[in-house]
């Protein structure tokens, strides 16, 4: 699987260089490619500068997620600039993770000249701001904010990341599949949008499969500082496998615990998960044997993969990207192919390029540090292909 | 008789400042010359500012002190979205919905603040405190867990995870931790300023009443005023069950203002930071209320351009505004100052009549 | 079995919860405010020990005094700055600027440390305890928090009881004019109370993060409000009802997890409270105060 995405970026790429494009990452296939170079080449001539706007939390409680974000959209935009053509203006706002705060800062971006909008990082703040930006038709694709209650907004917003239900079901298939006759404990967010749509996805799709849910429990964010009764409760449960719809942060807490108490089920993440073995301080020994849905692997060897994480690491104080950095550098790159596969200098209104960022958005497809041939349908949500990792000695290992 | 008046002029300046600084944004809103960060402060510092006045009628005016208030608004806020929402069809102006769902909202906030008032006021200070903060979370834990949809059947309300199933052709209004999605706005900016007027009308009335100074003097005093024969509790319930009312009117129009609402935003920080609000604009002062919740309001907008160092600044700046507006040694500094300003304007005044 | 095994972890968290009301309870009792920021220097108090074990690689006991020393030079920077300057205006106005010191610290903690979670390495090292044939698991996380919290119990009722500072503590809480006349330095008592509750908090951070293993910015402002409402529980100002208080609540935190609904704990835990104020208005130790008329 990692192969054939390498073999595919490598080809990619040199067709690039090819047609005279230097894009080192993302690139769009065949018949986008051939368009995009042309554009690279009129945008060369009268060089103009699109004004990109973004809102995460970049303080508080959720910052750890904002940060990484940016940072893996600013490698992206210094990477663009760099080549010349079409220019890239990046701004960040901070949102905090709440609505109004989201709302403030879209504001504060339009002041700014803001043309195209690469999203809220989370959901709650996404949903404050899409009604606001489909009245102002502001193209707007988010890297992380994944309910599947947004793209249905309106046709200007579009998702970099699965939808919570989707990614639910998928895991529920893989555990049906893999892991047939697994007695399944699940420990959910219930305050979260994100983690409580990952596991009513799971649990419907488990429920038509006949996987065996021995276990539900749940905490929230105030409960969250102490997580030992509901692994407990998985254990009294006697379940084998534990689906952790959850950000890493706090599996880290259940993973500790549990090997404190020398309670070994087989765990299973999903998206959220990925980052916990670059947690500072963590011993990724706890992590072995952990199964993650994962759209991004830093130690993939492919080169655009090595580049970007260089390349964060160097403006993160060696922090290593995880998926929602990769989602904020595909976010990028799926703009900017798009900006240029139609031609645009810049001039144009946030409206005239979000229409025109809508046809291109209908048809082309990317190829991006989390996944290969992403393409998005009518509603703005991603197809991509859900691949799955194990953890082995401290490293991703696809699963096969 | 000389204080009445001090009080009715200070009262009607309030009324005037309000009133020409919401026609002074009007026109220049109307005029096209407000930028969107503008504009889009309008709603939710009309409400922020109702929300710190009422607050205020708690805890500058009674002296108890109230952690809760966010669950107050967030009742309003979800209250004023389903009744809106119901009344989609029915009543197809959206002045009179809003109308609608605020006095719906207050209404409902401040019929659970009675139910809570009647055990919680027989407590006091940090007791109270503490109350109304566990008040407040119970608040945002029920309402991150509700799940609420409408079909043709009627409405369905649960709380469990596992949401709703509704018939064909039904609408979710509120989805647990997503909260309330897909919200028609109906919030305006003249609404707010109207709903300003109303916070006003009720509040000051309220403490210039016969109870009002009762109220005063049960805060300063409250075993005087007990044995002069004033009914300390039934005073405290009207403050408390008004404040509730209002915060919830607040809330309603806050919630109309965006596309989407979650219970979190109901929490403690949003409790505490209506209480700064209040605080430093003066426990008791209405227009203290109303000016320091609009600045603060806007201070950590304002400091966008500071990107991250920007909440760390607003902590500072919180921290010196409350040494230099309380401390005692700041005061005497202060009052030195306006003292000798005071006295070259005397001396002016004097020179003046001199020449004269 | 099972209860028992819950019990347990509410005791666990519950202990973690009493060390932090005790250092609440002692600074609210003596200078009669509510000091928000202590949960945040309970974080200051993890990070600084985080940072000595991992980046200079010191023992946990160094770590551990580090962490002690850095928290008590803050608490007492804290006090003469923030809120020396308030002495004598109404609680509120220190209760804003409490708060103020807060969101300072926790700002300051993510420009410094980064927002990135850490995982705090716990200073503990024996094996858990198993017993009745391993259905019952008693990490040392939770012995040594048990323990500690008992010893800090009763060495700060020992303290108070029994020395001259602490009678002095005792006296500034009782009626602070007249301590003054009797010769007490105010300033000095309260600055005092501070160093003794901001070392506290060091200890409750480093075994906080030992018992849940997750550091960032924000970890001690939950806690911080959970161990406030068991302060308030036991009878804020009382030593003997932080713990009891603190305890009771990881309890009925993990019972209400366990038996009647993950979701709804937080409500629980806090209508517990509210009913437990109302037949006991000043919590379950604390003193009725008549009222002189």
């Amino acid at each position: 699987m990692k192969k054939v995405l390498a073999l595919t970026m490598a080809l990619a790429l040199v067709a690039a260089s090819f047609a005279g494009c230097g894009k080192s990452a993302s690139t769009a296939t065949t018949a986008a490619a051939e368009t995009t170079a042309a554009a690279g080449e009129t945008a060369a001539e009268g060089v103009g500068t699109v004004k990109i706007g973004m809102s995460g939390p970049l303080t508080g409680r959720a910052s750890a997620y904002g940060l990484a974000v940016r940072a893996g959209m600013e490698v992206a935009v210094e990477e663009i600039n760099a080549k010349g053509g079409l220019q890239i203006e990046f701004k960040a706002e901070d949102d905090e993770a709440d609505g109004e705060k989201a709302v403030s800062a879209y504001n504060a971006l339009k002041d700014w000249g803001m043309q195209v909008m690469a999203g809220q990082v989370t959901t709650g703040s996404a949903l404050a701001v899409a009604p606001e930006s489909v009245a102002d038709n502001m193209f707007n694709l988010t890297p992380s904010a994944s309910a599947e209650a947004l793209a249905l907004t309106g046709d200007n917003i579009f998702q970099m990341c699965f939808t919570d239900p989707n990614q639910g079901a998928s895991a529920a298939e893989l555990v049906s599949t893999k892991y047939a006759g697994a007695k399944v404990g699940v420990i959910y967010d219930s305050s979260d949008d994100y983690s409580t749509g990952l596991y009513n996805g799971f649990k419907t799709k488990a429920a038509e499969l006949g996987v065996e849910v021995v276990a539900t429990t749940s905490f929230t964010a105030d409960s969250k500082a102490d997580l030992s009764t509901q692994v407990t409760q998985c254990q009294n449960a006697g379940a084998d496998l534990v689906f952790l719809p959850i950000y890493y942060t706090e599996a880290s807490q259940i993973l500790t615990y549990a090997s404190r108490i020398s309670y070994a089920p087989k765990f299973f993440g999903c998206d959220g998960m990925d980052g916990i073995l670059t947690v500072e301080g963590f011993d990724t020994s706890l992590a072995e044997g952990l199964v993650l849905m994962t759209p991004f692997d830093a130690n993939a060897s492919d080169e655009a993969t090595q580049s970007f994480v260089t390349k964060f690491k160097a403006k993160m104080d060696g922090l290593v990207p995880n998926q929602f950095a990769a989602d904020g550098y595909d976010v990028i790159y799926a703009i900017y192919d798009a900006l240029t596969a139609a031609n645009i200098t810049g001039d144009e209104s946030a409206s005239e390029i979000c229409d025109a960022l809508k046809a291109q958005f209908a048809t082309m497809s990317v190829d991006g540090l989390t996944g290969s041939g992403m393409h998005w349908d009518e509603n703005g949500m991603i197809s991509k292909a859900p691949a799955a990792v194990v953890v082995e000695n401290g490293v991703y290992v696809p699963m096969a | 008789m000389k204080k009445l008046n001090r009080n009715q002029v200070k009262n009607a300046s309030t009324y005037i400042l309000v009133t020409a600084a919401f026609l002074i944004l009007q026109v220049l809103s109307t005029q096209g010359k407000l930028n969107s960060t503008t504009k889009g402060f309008l709603v939710p510092a009309c409400a922020y500012i109702v929300l710190a006045v009422s607050l205020n009628l708690l805890v500058g005016i009674c002296g108890e002190l109230s952690l809760g208030h966010a669950g107050f608004m967030g009742i309003g806020a979800f209250t004023g979205i389903v009744v809106t929402s119901l009344l989609a069809e029915a009543v197809p102006n959206g002045v009179l919905r809003l109308v609608m769902g605020m006095i719906a909202g207050g209404v409902l906030a401040g019929v659970v603040g009675f139910l809570i008032g009647i055990p919680v006021l027989r407590l006091r200070g940090d007791y109270l405190a503490i109350v109304t903060l566990a008040f407040g979370e119970i608040m945002k834990n029920v309402f991150g867990n509700l799940y609420l949809g409408v079909d043709e059947t009627g409405l369905h309300a649960t709380l469990k995870t596992e949401g709703l199933t509704l018939a064909e052709g039904g609408k979710m209004i509120i989805s647990g931790p997503r909260g309330a999605t897909g919200i028609t706005k109906l919030s305006t900016f003249a609404i707010g300023f109207v709903l300003i007027l109303f916070t006003l009308f009720v509040v000051q009335n309220l403490i210039n009443s016969r109870e009002g100074r009762a109220i005063k003097a049960v805060r300063d005093n409250r075993i005087a005023a007990e044995s002069v024969g004033i009914n300390v509790t039934a005073f405290r319930m009207k403050a408390f069950v008004v404040s509730a009312f209002l915060a919830g009117m607040a809330g309603a129009l806050y919630a109309m203002n965006y596309g989407s609402i979650t219970a979190s935003k109901f929490n403690f920080n949003t409790s505490i930071n209506i209480l700064v609000f209040v605080v430093l604009g003066g426990m008791g002062n209405i227009l203290g209320s109303i000016i320091s919740a609009t600045v603060l309001y806007i201070l950590p907008e304002a400091m966008r351009g500071l990107q991250d160092y920007r909440m760390i600044l607003y902590a500072v700046v919180l921290i010196l505004v409350m040494l230099f507006t309380w401390s005692p040694k700041m005061k005497d500094i202060i009052s030195v100052v306006t003292d000798k300003v005071r006295g070259v304007f005397r001396k002016n005044e004097k020179e003046a009549a001199f020449h004269e | 079995m099972k209860i028992i095994q819950y019990l347990i972890n509410g005791i666990s968290i519950g202990s973690v919860y009493a060390i932090i009301a005790l250092g609440y309870t002692m600074v609210y009792g003596i200078a009669k405010m509510l000091n928000f920021a202590h949960g945040d220097i309970i974080m200051v108090g993890a990070y600084i020990s985080f940072c000595v074990t991992n980046y200079l690689g010191l023992p946990v006991v160094v770590s551990i005094l580090a962490a002690m020393a850095v928290c008590t030079a803050l608490g007492m920077l804290i006090e003469a700055l923030a809120y020396k300057p308030l002495r004598g205006t109404p609680s509120l106005a220190v209760l804003i600027t409490a708060i103020g010191v807060s969101y300072f610290l926790q700002n300051a903690a993510q420009l410094i440390w980064s927002s990135s979670p850490k995982n705090y390495t716990s200073v503990v090292t024996f094996q858990p305890l198993r017993l009745a044939g391993g259905q019952l698991v008693i990490t040392g996380e939770v012995i040594v928090t048990i323990i500690a919290s008992i010893v800090i119990m009763v060495g700060l009722t020992w303290f108070t009881g029994k020395t001259r500072t602490g009678k002095a503590m005792r006296a500034v809480s009782e009626d602070r004019e007249a301590a003054e006349l009797m010769g007490i330095s105010v300033n000095k008592t309260i600055s005092t109370t501070f160093a003794i509750g901001s070392a506290l908090a060091a200890i409750a951070g480093v075994l906080l993060c030992s018992t849940v293993p997750t550091l960032q910015p924000t970890t001690g402002s939950m806690p911080g409000i959970r161990a406030f409402t068991a302060a308030v529980l036991g009878g804020i100002g009382s030593i003997p009802g932080a713990m009891l208080g603190g305890i009771l609540l990881g309890v009925i935190e993990t019972f209400s997890k366990a038996y009647l609904s993950p979701q709804f704990s937080d409500a629980i835990v806090f209508g517990v409270l509210i009913v437990i104020l109302l037949v006991k208005p000043a919590g379950l130790l604390g003193k009725q105060v008549q009222e002189k008329v």
